[in-house]
């Protein structure tokens, strides 16, 4: 039963959420908040690696999810769509469903070089000192895309609307959420097992004590840039099918503000735990669409809400637990990936 | 056969001369102590020797391996294991995961079966697990696999924490004031502790420790620095009776 139960949700999520579109029962509007739900998933979880597992307090992360939205989007644009930055498409519409997911694993690969500007330095810097940095490369991401003309600076790229609708002509699925939907799965999975192996849990004793875990033979600066580059990558592929799902991307879309929610979904779910991840990914998605009514003045409500919720559990949504530890009954069908591995000893 | 070799190390602190002419030379199976007032630059030698700083001046060799300018992860993979003055474990990681991380360098997958969780992955962690649980059950420790270690008392961390600097297999183990905080009983303990550890694991053990017990009671050779300067060096009844140490420890007299 265990074996089956995790591909059992993954097969019921895929159910309720991409079947439905592909028959047109969800809107349009339904549609897009669903995939920024799964890019969000992803993005948390990402960012969970770095703040939550190592951690480093990465405040620019939106810097390598813009990275891969526009090595991505130009890879697609300039070969597939008919647009005013590149003239005419280069290959036949056909290839764009072989192109699109390269495109996203190019956009994900400069993502995780990008983020080599922030894992050197942190092997002789940390905390408050590495977060400067993260936060001068998102501003660096800013503003070399607004001074690249050719890509629209800063009035912004379009033109992905053309490379999904050539997509969508090939075979009439919703593709762009297919990939989401990949993506999300495939950064939960990896990430949930590298940090339960005895390798990912070195990315853990850096946080708990750096010196000790260099000393316990952990090679910590092989470890840091894994967490980088892969964090990092993942956003970056999610940045990808964002700008996708948007059409449209403009260097602001990947600054601050976007920074600012990714970590308050990973505090709101819990520094270190996956499940909470993905519970606020989800919560925080849906609540900013809800508050879309209100104007502006969502960005008085919300934070107010953070405030309440940082005083009643300050810990985040799930600490550092999962959700098998607060429902132990779960255990019965997910065994940790702990138990997967290894037996455990027996408790007395 | 000589294990570590330490000739002339010299560490300067901006102008602060933490370390000088620190000489020593360890042989297998030997079990020698570094003592010292506070401030003397015992733990430094310690931090010099693990590669924690790079020193100024001088050469250490550890079975032939020159350490000098190598990271400390690669230096303790050579088989040097250490505790801390103040207890260095992972505080929100479990006892069991303490140990197993230890094994880090001695893992031999890659990252590309831990993303995976392929079968090369469960066969290694396997075997690292039952190693490490081995161990627990040497020291006794195995009931408090699954606790965290800031839940336990003092004296069981200590263990815990000697019981990890020994998963990397060591022949070199350093102990830097094992018995700091510790009754007159858990001393006891602690001496046949490490009597116990050094048959049983057949490892050289260089210890730093104010107990005069302790020092007395396991060193072969003692060492005696203060202010970053060698000032005796002998067998127990020589430090005992050196006039230099006791000036060192306890002042000079009033004429």
């Amino acid at each position: 039963m265990k074996r089956l139960a995790m591909p059992l949700v993954i097969a019921i999520v895929f159910l309720i959420t991409v079947v439905p579109s592909w028959l047109g029962v969800y809107s349009g509007y339904y549609q897009f908040v669903l995939m920024l739900i799964g890019i969000n998933i992803t993005l948390t979880v990402s960012l969970n690696l770095i703040n939550g597992y190592m951690g480093e307090f990465s405040v620019g992360h939106a810097a390598f999810m813009g990275a891969g939205a526009y090595v991505a989007s130009i890879i697609n644009v300039y070969l597939l769509a008919d647009s005013n930055f590149f003239g005419q498409a280069r290959i036949a519409p056909g290839w764009s469903i072989l192109i699109f997911p390269i495109s996203l694993i190019l956009g994900g690969i400069a993502a995780s070089l990008f983020s080599l500007l922030v894992a050197f330095p942190s092997f002789r810097t940390r905390g408050d000192y590495l977060a400067i940095i993260t936060l001068a490369v998102n501003f660096i991401f800013k503003s070399v895309i607004e001074n690249i003309d050719k890509i629209g600076g800063p009035r912004g790229f379009m033109g992905m609307g053309g490379v999904v609708k050539a997509m969508q002509d090939v075979i009439n699925i919703p593709w762009v959420m297919i990939w989401v939907f990949i993506v999300m799965v495939f950064s939960i999975y990896i990430v949930r097992n590298l940090v339960s192996s005895i390798m990912g849990k070195g990315i853990v004793a850096i946080r708990d004590d750096e010196i000790a875990a260099e000393l316990m033979t952990v090679n910590t600066r092989r470890m840091k840039v894994i967490a980088f580059m892969l964090a990092c990558g993942l956003a970056g592929m999610a940045g990808g099918l964002h700008a996708h799902a948007v059409s449209f991307i403009n260097p602001s879309s990947y600054f601050i503000i976007q920074s600012t929610f990714m970590l308050v979904m990973v505090y709101l779910g819990g520094m270190g735990s996956l499940s909470g991840s993905v519970i606020s990914a989800v919560l925080f998605t849906i609540l900013l669409e809800l508050m879309k009514p209100l104007g502006l003045y969502r960005f008085v409500v919300i934070p107010v809400l953070f405030i309440l919720l940082m005083l009643l559990r300050p810990s985040g949504l799930m600490g550092n637990r999962e959700l098998s530890d607060i429902f132990p009954p779960l255990r019965k069908f997910f065994g940790t990936a702990e138990e997967r591995i290894s037996h455990v000893p027996a408790s007395d | 056969m000589s294990l570590l070799q330490i000739e002339n190390l010299t560490l300067y602190f901006g102008g602060l001369r933490a370390v000088e002419n620190f000489s020593l030379e360890l042989r297998q199976d030997e079990t020698v102590g570094l003592i010292g007032p506070n401030g003397a630059g015992k733990s430094t030698v310690f931090n010099v020797v693990c590669g924690l700083y790079k020193p100024s001046q001088g050469t250490i060799k550890f079975n032939g391996h020159d350490l000098v300018g190598r990271h400390p992860h690669q230096i303790t993979s050579l088989g040097i294991g250490r505790t801390f003055q103040n207890i260095r474990l992972w505080n929100e990681l479990s006892v069991l995961d303490n140990l197993r991380i230890a094994h880090f360098s001695q893992i031999k997958y890659g990252l590309l079966d831990a993303f995976f969780l392929t079968n090369r992955l469960r066969v290694d962690e396997r075997e690292v697990t039952e190693e490490a649980t081995e161990l627990l059950e040497l020291f006794n420790l195995q009931r408090f696999w699954e606790e965290i270690p800031r839940n336990l008392s003092y004296g069981v961390q200590r263990r815990v924490e000697i019981c990890r600097a020994l998963v990397m297999k060591p022949q070199l183990l350093l102990l830097d004031e094992p018995a700091a905080g510790m009754n007159q009983g858990e001393i006891i303990e602690l001496i046949d502790l490490i009597l116990w550890i050094r048959n049983k694991f057949n490892v050289t053990v260089w210890i730093i420790e104010h107990q005069m017990r302790v020092i007395m009671g396991i060193c072969d050779r003692i060492k005696v620095i203060d202010f970053g300067n060698t000032i005796a060096e002998g067998t127990p009844d020589e430090i005992r009776n050196n006039p230099r140490v006791i000036q060192a420890y306890l002042g000079e007299e009033v004429p």
